[in-house]
């Protein structure tokens, strides 16, 4: 057995197609004077063809793949316009009287030589850019396309010694069932292609590799562990055979969910909205079936940065969200700074101990004025479409209602300089403190709204640092201490009439969904990629079944017997 | 001539989306940008350029900025530094 660099997930079964790019054994071809201009329009031609290409593949990209992916497209296309490319090509005709094809060659040559002789993976990694833009340019001079990948006519794991994003992307989905590349890891374009288009790929395998392989052998690959199986025996196909059955049909079964409502047998609905931290794009998580975010972290307007975001900016960020999320509503945390995230322009002391110390809301009441800031260009951002505001790390009803009096100053600063808002706008607050969750009750009667930050509850009611390696298995919202306080939270809301989301890993959780319905958990917010496996979940049970499986797990001592009881109902389903 | 001298602060250094910035950056303007990392020097209008000076962050650029624009183009391009590329 072989082993390479899983890149992409899934198990693929199927013969092997060998790939060589016969790169360097293009002669350099020399011309007359007088047949510089033709070979200048050649080259001319072949990149704006080039670029045409491009525009119609970044399209595709962006509806198959995201607009994350196709990026790679619009990079290409920047090297075409780059006056140290396309210009170095056309004065080389010139000076060195050489055919077109080969001044591509020896410009694209010079910069694979430089990229990868660089120390820093990601610019190593350019090398393939360059490769794929040039192959393209000599592709289109010749007019031949697809270079072989458009003739696969049955199920077929590529094996190559380098895969262009672009080969990634054109090669016919229905027959290619995996990729093996003797180059690249897990940050090439290639790589992050196949994980979006769901090809098992696995990389890195090396020369030596590759050379092992040959048309027609038969391979099993394994994209999770970067197993790579050479004409393996029977049982082992057997066995790889029954693993990717299994997983086709969850999958399969996910997908029919992307439509469908989160709710449970007996009609109990839910909402599943997903977390977003700047990266992910409105148009993306609608598509994933998000019925909102859950959570916006602003934080990331704030970070990397070296000023503080004017209003302006920060107005920016929030509209792209509440605007991308058409009306769907869009929850926005106020800044949740401190503890383990420092911004360089702030200043802030070092601290004995971070966690409890000078963060989130503390920071954003002694700091007003950039408090007022944010809030703003949350409510300038309100009247767009669906907002709400959600203050982090609160522990004091006094914090609350001091936030919502600065709210309060900066709507009416607002509305006298008939700046458009949405004055209803809805206010929550985050449970992440047991004493936050122990007078839910008050709480309630200031707010619109809570969401659980499982993380930090976790951490503050068992006292345990969970980077911390001596004592990180003690970390665990299974606890019953935990589920407790979620339950005490949860009921105290729906007595004031209000509801409680949940953001947090364990919201993602597969195997805590059923007990987070029963608690009456009414909106789960997480990762995008886990929205239908929750969804999934949620729709096999029914509310009364839910409830019994919450009071049971609610009822146990230990982590090991909730987590045991729960993983016992997931396999019965 | 205007010649001033910037940290690069963005993680990863001059990698494709901040060189790309300041590809644009540079286009906007009519003078002729250069920008030099020790002995290396990169033509700013050219990504390819910039890029294979393999800029790290926490390094030190050296940028000279020569045309009728030169004082307009030299303020934009500290600025976006400045900014982290977060413009």
């Amino acid at each position: 057995m072989m082993k390479g660099i899983p890149v992409s997930r899934g198990i693929a079964i199927a013969k092997a197609m060998v790939l060589r790019t016969e790169e360097g054994h293009h002669e350099i071809k020399s011309i007359q004077a007088s047949e510089v201009d033709r070979e200048k329009a050649r080259l001319k031609e072949s990149v704006e063809l080039a670029a045409r290409q491009l525009t119609e593949l970044e399209k595709q990209v962006k509806e198959t793949a995201g607009a994350e992916q196709a990026a790679i497209m619009q990079a290409h296309m920047e090297f075409l316009s780059d006056p140290a490319f396309v210009g170095e090509m056309e004065s080389k005709i010139a000076e060195q009287l050489i055919t077109a094809e080969s001044a591509v060659q020896q410009v694209a040559e010079q910069f694979i030589m430089i990229f990868e002789s660089m120390d820093d993976t990601y610019m190593r990694e350019r090398a393939a850019d360059i490769r794929d833009v040039s192959k393209r340019l000599k592709q289109n001079l010749s007019g031949e396309a697809g270079g072989g990948l458009a003739d696969i006519k049955e199920a077929t794991i590529i094996i190559a010694d380098d895969l262009t994003p672009s080969d990634t992307i054109q090669m016919p989905r229905q027959y290619v069932q995996g990729l093996v590349a003797a180059k690249g890891g897990a940050t090439s374009h290639a790589a992050i292609l196949a994980r979006s288009l769901g090809i098992p790929a696995i990389m890195g395998i090396g020369e030596e590799g590759l050379n092992r392989f040959k048309n027609g052998d038969f391979v099993i690959i394994d994209g999770a562990t970067g197993d790579i199986l050479l004409n393996p025996d029977e049982e082992a196909i057997r066995q790889y055979t029954a693993a990717q059955e299994k997983e086709a049909a969850r999958k399969q079964a996910l997908e029919q969910l992307r439509g469908l409502n989160a709710e449970t047998t007996d009609g109990h609905s839910v909402h599943l909205v997903a977390n977003a931290g700047g990266k992910e794009d409105p148009a993306e998580l609608l598509e994933k079936g998000a019925e909102g975010i859950g959570l916006f972290r602003s934080e990331f307007l704030f970070m990397h940065r070296e000023t503080m975001p004017t209003e302006e900016e920060q107005y920016e960020g929030y509209l792209r969200a509440v605007k991308g999320m058409q009306g769907k509503p869009v929850i926005i945390r106020t800044l949740d700074i401190g503890g383990d995230k420092h911004l360089p322009y702030l200043d802030l002391p070092q601290e004995m101990n971070p966690f409890l110390g000078w963060r989130a809301i503390r920071i954003s009441l002694s700091r007003v004025d950039l408090f007022k800031t944010q809030l703003r260009a949350i409510l300038r951002a309100s009247a767009h479409g669906k907002a709400l505001i959600m203050f982090p790390m609160i522990s004091h009803i006094e914090q609350v209602r001091q936030a919502k009096a600065i709210l309060e100053e900066v709507k009416q600063e607002l509305k006298s300089e008939g700046q458009a808002f949405d004055e209803a706008i809805e206010v929550g607050v985050m449970i992440e403190i047991p004493a936050a969750a122990l007078i839910a009750d008050d709480l309630a009667k200031e707010v619109d709204f809570f969401s659980i930050g499982t993380n930090d509850l976790v951490q503050y009611t068992i006292a345990v640092d969970r980077m911390n390696e001596n004592i990180s298995e003690l970390y665990n919202y299974f606890h019953p201490a935990v589920l407790r306080l979620m339950k005490m939270v949860i009921d105290a809301s729906h007595r004031n009439g209000i509801w409680t989301g949940m953001c947090g890993e364990m919201a993602s959780d597969p195997l805590a969904t059923e007990l987070l319905v029963g608690m009456g958990l009414d909106e789960f917010s997480m990762n995008q990629n886990s929205l239908l496996e929750v969804k999934q979940r949620v729709r096999s049970i029914s509310l009364a079944e839910a409830k019994e499986i919450a009071e049971k797990a609610l009822s146990l001592p230990t982590v090991a017997e909730v987590q045991s009881y729960l993983a016992s109902r997931v396999n019965e389903a | 001539m205007v010649t001033f001298t910037v940290k690069v602060e963005a993680e990863g250094g001059l990698h494709a989306r901040p060189a790309s910035m300041l590809v644009n950056k540079a286009n906007a303007f009519d003078s002729k940008i250069r920008i030099s990392k020790g002995e290396k020097t990169a033509e700013a209008k050219s990504i390819l350029n910039i890029m294979t000076l393999g800029v790290k962050k926490g390094e030190e650029l050296k940028i000279e900025v020569d045309g009728a624009d030169e004082q307009e183009a030299a303020e934009a391009l500290k600025q976006l530094f400045a900014s982290n590329f977060a413009i």
